[in-house]
């Protein structure tokens, strides 16, 4: 099944994620779907929770219970083979967690021969074209250690997008960043944005949302408070709370 | 090889030996007559001198092959100790989450029991009780010395995984790595890499340690020297140079780590 433009690929429903218990809720019942080439861009207070709504996407927190769907499979029952699933989910981290022993050809190539069997060959092809799109094919046999921050998040990017995923999760990919260096990943993102690539991110790029969102999540205290196109989240912003919080960022 | 050096070694003495002749009589000579025949007596009279560079092969055999089984192992229980660390809600419950239990359990009464104990009470057991059917000493000591080794190397190699960042992993895993070989290409390489120098210094430890060989009759450098001090009934000459052969392996060995380190650094650059 080949989801076209518009078709629900992730669904996300009353997902919670507690902690010590029920002391620290920090999912408390995420309703959401994200379709095909929808740019969803997540916002909100520090600790509401949108690292751990965007880490749940691909399991790598366990919700503690709801479920979340991904091109027609429940990803989280027990008989999914997650790996297999996560192969069509990039993600990026804020600290980029590039592979420091690996040169950034092997670093882009390690999972397109390993998991998907592909050729040295072709895997090396696929990076170099992929290399081109973010202006760092000269890089290739450079170390992660060797490059400046904004390069590594670019590799980072270029690193997922080599397992051809279906959704990239993006989780403040320009918070470690210089302020110098921001841009060029921006730009990076907005390309794949332009390309047709279902996004989600969390960020703090306000204007990174306004211009390339196309659906704003305002989170807070592990809920979706409000949700709408960028354009009315920013002129005309319903919730109060979304209100003070944009107050403080814009 | 041998007997160039032994050669060498009787040539020395000689040239010495005239210069002390010269220089007339007087307590120099007489020192230095008494060093040379301590000398000839416990190295050169009745090729005694084997005693040592026997030993000294079975020493470095016994290092050798009890520093490889004491890696596997190490590495072995270091895995099994971190991914029960780690995995523990990740499993569910069932077959293999129980046997990752009890593997642990294992692990922690094989790390307490052998760090808990003397080596040399640990080769002795080996030898009079578990294998004491088995002639083989030097199988035997590497066997015991390499279990020993092992509980060191299973805490340095664990501490090196613990030592690389989460983010690693998850790295790994959200490329859609499953968890062993997310292990296998990201985790255990760095980590490896890590403790290297500390690897290197177990494996120093572990040379002077097999020096307890001889409690189970095992002619090993020390035994072997020791043997030579009780033919000749002089302590001095085979115990000194016991002493000096110990030292020089393990400054050249040390050379190496700290080479070593050295290059390891720069790589991280
Ligand atoms: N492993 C954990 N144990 C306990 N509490 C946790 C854990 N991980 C997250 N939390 C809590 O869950 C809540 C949500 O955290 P989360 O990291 O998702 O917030 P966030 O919106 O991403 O914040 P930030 O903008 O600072 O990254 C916070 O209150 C946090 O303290
Ligand atoms: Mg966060």
């Amino acid at each position: 099944m080949i989801a076209e433009k518009g078709d629900v690929i992730i669904s996300v429903k009353d997902l919670k994620k507690y902690y010590n218990g029920e002391a620290i809720k920090a999912l408390d019942g995420i309703t959401t779907d994200i379709k095909k080439g929808e740019v969803v861009v997540v916002i909100g207070p520090s600790g509401s929770g949108k690292s751990t709504f965007l880490r749940s996407l691909n399991l790598l927190e366990r919700p503690t219970s709801g479920t979340i769907t991904f091109n027609g499979t429940d990803i989280t029952s027990k008989e999914t083979d997650i790996n297999k699933l996560r192969q069509k989910m990039g993600m990026v981290f804020q600290h980029f967690n590039l592979f420091p022993h690996l040169t950034i050809m092997k670093n882009m190539t390690l999972g397109p021969i390993k998991l998907r069997g592909m050729s040295k060959v072709e895997a090396e092809k696929r990076a170099k074209l992929l290399l081109g799109r973010v202006g760092l094919q000269d890089r290739a046999d450079a170390y992660p250690s060797q490059l400046s921050g904004g390069q590594k998040q670019r590799i980072a990017i270029v690193r997922a997008l080599a397992m051809e995923p279906d959704v990239m999760l993006f989780d403040e990919p320009t918070s470690a960043l210089d302020p110098e260096m921001v841009g060029e990943v921006l730009e990076v993102m907005k390309q794949l944005a332009k390309s047709g690539m279902t996004m989600v991110c969390v960020t703090h790029e306000m204007g990174f949302a306004r211009e390339v969102g196309t659906r704003v999540i305002f989170m807070d205290c592990g809920k979706i408070i409000e949700e709408n196109t960028p354009e009315q989240i920013f002129t005309n912003p319903q919730n109060e709370r979304l209100v003070s919080f944009l107050k403080k960022v814009l | 090889m041998i007997s160039i050096l032994s050669n060498v070694y009787a040539g020395v003495i000689a040239l010495a030996g005239e210069a002390a002749e010269q220089s007339s009589s007087g307590w120099f000579g007489d020192l230095w007559n008494k060093l040379r025949d301590d000398f000839i007596n416990n190295f050169i009279a009745k090729d005694r001198y084997q005693y040592l560079l026997k030993g000294l092969g079975v020493t470095f055999e016994v290092t050798f092959f009890a520093a490889l089984l004491g890696i596997l192992l190490g590495i072995i229980v270091a895995l099994i100790r971190s991914s029960h660390d780690k995995l523990a809600d990740e499993l569910r419950p069932g077959f293999f989450k129980v046997l990752l239990a009890v593997f642990n359990a294992l692990s922690n009464l094989y790390l307490t029991v052998v760090r808990g104990t003397p080596v040399v009470v640990q080769l002795m057991i080996a030898y009079f009780i578990i294998f004491a059917t088995s002639n083989n000493k030097v199988l035997v000591a590497i066997l015991a010395f390499g279990i020993n080794s092992g509980a060191y190397v299973a805490e340095i190699i664990r501490s090196g995984i613990m030592s690389i960042d989460i983010g690693q992993f998850e790295a790994g895993r959200s490329l859609g790595f499953g968890y062993i070989r997310t292990m296998i290409y990201i985790i255990i390489p760095q980590a490896i890499k890590n403790v290297l120098p500390a690897l290197a210094n177990e494996f120093i430890v572990l040379i002077k340690e097999t020096s307890v060989s001889g409690y189970v009759g095992l002619q090993d450098l020390t035994k072997g020297g020791d043997i030579i001090r009780s033919r000749t009934y002089s302590a001095f000459m085979p115990l000194i140079a016991v002493a000096a052969i110990y030292l020089v392996i393990v400054i050249f060995f040390s050379k190496l780590v700290t080479l070593l380190e050295r290059r390891l650094r720069n790589s991280d650059r």
